[in-house]
């Protein structure tokens, strides 16, 4: 599929993205083609087009991230747009303002997108119901991380070609993780096959229903997968009891150097962030040529620019105007 | 003196359904015929109504004493009125909670001062709702209580509970179960299922609550108490039951019409006001749930209404409150159900009046003469529109915004009083 230079109303009609369930294949591919065009604006001397000239962009973090907002706010910035950056901890909502008072505070303030990452799913679809800007999710609870999924299929599409029939291994904890289930709802889309790989305490309930595989065996997995994607283990998992010790997770689930070997010659392992060394990925793993976090990071900018552009600035301009 | 002209009585419990003229005086029906005319007395003129004994909730949150923004004693009995109950019981979970004879007579006093709705409170297991030491029966029984029960959580201490249930024996008191292995729900927020792992939120198994319906049922077979198990929701709960009807044991159960009209997918939209506790179960546990009330497993439908404010529920989901503002539509889902084929007229009426009288151990409203007037007359025909904006409650918590139903309590009377009429 081509993109058109100037995008035209109607062929993203979304407001806002909240998640992958909401994006047809199509869509994702048009986000997918317009970040290839956005990613070379980075390789730039001057890594600034003026698409988003004059607009406003509010990050709204209730939870820390360093990368994701990092990366939302360059991508705001090579778009030329304006980017505030507000930071809270859902705790303090509980105590103080509620998300309602603070949406429609900031709402006053007349932002033309506001960016969240917030602990408790469903906080980004609340909060696009009662906002007119255009919002989109950096990762509500275990619900949704629509972004990560799709710089993640970018990757995989940047070095394997295809995503149809691509099989697609995730370790770790999928119960917990938004970035699995926007994978796997977007795998899903692009007809790629999605194999899940955890100790039955972190596999969550019916999963099997969303169209995927589910091993414990991590070896079974290594050796099927074109792609592996590691998962980050929330330290606190362990005193909820999910599993005994970090050494038999890292046991039985760690991607070292051993389980390397059964890895296809032409796989590539990817990663989220942050990783945890020695325990879902050993240093070694991190050194091989096979591992891609770096360029998932990379791409993380581009799609985040083409998402920024296809939700609002590109109803008036065209990338290169 | 009251006329009721040209209506369909209707009591299961004495086998009546018939067409009749009714006549009130000082409280109590005094006369039933064909045809009764007497001058002076007011008429209501109740053609293709239908005249029942007065439905009880066994299950309400009046909020008073403590959040009275939320709901008080004399707003609750307003909407009682509204939604067809002529008798409410009212749940200890209050601020403090009425875990002691103080409290209790402070809520007989208020709501004496109310409209009239009969209130029952039921007091708390243990003090404080902590699950560690027992409250005084005795004493609150003498200012009132019908029941006990910890409403909104499970005393997790089987010891504890048995000698609660034992207690609670000693002195006939009801033990009314909210049943929960809160180390089995933790966190969570929804039912568990694929919907829980597709929208993201904590789950909560059915088995939550089986294991402690299976547990109460044992423990009050030990202790030889009455047990009612509230608010059912999952299938699996109702083996236990039957199970222990099928023993002979005296055990009783409740469910709430959300969980005979909604379930775990509807979340999609992460509504706050879906979110109940009990959590909203599978389609498979509604009609397993639709089935029970047929069959005779559940006795009696409670609303378990549960007012909040706007500022507990427009939140994000994980932290809005649960409960659903549902006296005022509690009849009108169940005659929906009528009209729908799912269960008879007759049974409708058992489980909204003889059937909660039983649950609680107290004289059933009847229409023969010689007995109070607490009447309930509904329109089985008519067709409405649920809109909280009209709710007496303070709470206006409802998924059931914009339902049209079929079949609506029209009109309430207590000792023979008017307390509400569309008539």
């Amino acid at each position: 599929m081509t993109i058109p230079k100037v995008i035209k109303k109607g062929e993203f009609p979304h407001k806002d993205l909240v998640s992958m369930e909401q994006l047809s294949e199509k869509e994702i591919y048009m986000i997918l083609d317009t970040a290839s065009r956005f990613k070379k604006i980075s390789l730039r001397n001057i890594k600034k087009v003026p698409a988003l000239k004059g607009k406003t962009v509010i990050n709204l973090f209730f939870e820390p991230s360093t990368r994701t907002r990092t990366s939302f706010e360059i991508a705001a910035k090579r778009l030329s747009a304006d980017i505030v950056n507000i930071t809270s901890t859902a705790s303090a909502v509980v105590k103080g303002e509620t998300l309602l008072d603070t949406a429609q505070t900031l709402m006053a303030m007349k932002p033309d997108f506001m960016i969240i990452r917030h602990s408790y799913s469903g906080s980004a679809l609340y909060l696009s119901r009662i906002v007119s800007a255009s919002v989109l999710n950096a990762g509500d609870g275990l619900h949704e991380h629509p972004t990560q999924a799709l710089l993640d299929l970018y990757t995989m599409k940047e070095y394997k070609g295809q995503l149809e029939g691509l099989k697609v291994a995730i370790v770790g904890d999928i119960a917990h993780s938004r970035v699995a289930r926007s994978n796997i709802i977007g795998l899903n889309k692009v007809k790629a096959e999605v194999m899940l790989v955890g100790p039955k305490t972190l596999i969550p309930s019916s999963i099997e229903k969303m169209n995927v595989k589910v091993s414990y065996d991590l070896k079974e997995a290594i050796c099927w997968a074109d792609v592996v994607m590691m998962l980050r283990i929330q330290l606190e998992r362990l005193t909820e009891g999910l599993f005994p010790t970090i050494r038999e997770y890292s046991m039985l689930y760690g991607l070292n150097r051993d389980m390397l070997k059964f890895l296809k010659k032409d796989a590539i392992i990817m990663h989220p962030g942050p990783i945890n060394r020695n325990v879902e990925i050993s240093p070694e793993v991190v050194g091989d040529k096979r591992c891609v976090i770096l360029n998932q990071v990379e791409n993380g900018i581009a799609v985040r620019m083409a998402v920024l552009f296809l939700l609002r600035g590109a109803e008036k301009v065209s990338i290169e105007q | 003196m009251l006329l009721i002209k040209g209506a369909r009585l209707v009591d299961p419990l004495h086998h009546v359904d018939k067409k009749a003229d009714m006549l009130v005086d000082r409280g109590k029906i005094v006369e039933i015929k064909n045809s009764i005319n007497v001058r002076g007395a007011d008429v209501l003129v109740a053609t293709n109504l239908i005249v029942c004994p007065g439905f009880i909730d066994i299950h309400t949150h009046l909020r008073e004493p403590g959040e009275e923004f939320k709901e008080t004693i004399e707003s609750g009995c307003e909407a009682a009125a509204c939604g067809g109950f002529t008798a409410i019981a009212c749940m200890p979970n209050t601020i403090p909670p009425n875990d002691n004879p103080s409290t209790t007579r402070f809520i007989m006093e208020r709501a004496r001062m109310a409209n009239g709705v009969r209130v029952m409170p039921i007091g708390a297991i243990t003090i404080g709702q902590k699950g560690e030491q027992l409250c005084e029966y005795f004493s609150m029984k003498r200012e009132g209580i019908i029941a006990i029960s910890e409403d909104g959580r499970s005393v997790m201490n089987s010891g504890i509970l048995r000698r609660a249930m034992e207690y609670a024996a000693t002195h006939d008191l009801l033990v009314i179960s909210h049943c929960e292995d809160h180390n089995l729900s933790g966190k969570g927020v929804m039912n568990e299922g694929i919907y829980s792992t597709r929208y993201g939120l904590r789950p909560i198994p059915t088995q939550a609550e089986d294991i402690i319906v299976y547990r109460d049922v044992a423990l009050s077979a030990l202790a030889g108490c009455r047990l009612h198990i509230a608010h059912v929701s999952a299938a699996d709960s109702l083996f236990h039951i039957r199970r222990a009807k099928k023993r002979g044991l005296r055990v009783t159960a409740e469910t709430a019409p959300h969980y005979l009209y909604l379930s775990d997918d509807m979340l999609a939209t992460y509504d706050t006001n879906l979110k109940v506790n009990p959590p909203l179960r599978s389609r498979a546990d509604v009609q397993a749930l639709r089935k029970a009330i047929k069959d005779g497993t559940i006795d009696c439908i409670a609303s378990d209404h549960a007012p909040h404010s706007s500022a507990e529920k427009d939140v994000e989901f994980d932290i809005a409150k649960p409960g659903i503002s549902g006296i005022e539509t509690s009849v009108g889902l169940v005659l929906n159900l009528v009209n729908e084929g799912v269960i008879s007229l007759k049974r409708a009426i058992y489980l909204l009046s003889a059937g909660p009288a039983k649950v609680l151990n107290i004289p059933p409203n009847s229409l023969s003469v010689g007995s109070d007037a607490n009447i309930t007359i509904v329109d089985l025909k008519k067709e409405w529109t649920v809109d909280p904006s009209k709710f007496h409650s303070k709470g206006r918590n409802t998924p059931f915004a914009g339902y049209k139903l079929r079949g609506k309590a029209v009109a309430t009377l207590v000792a023979g009083r008017i307390l509400y009429s569309e008539l």
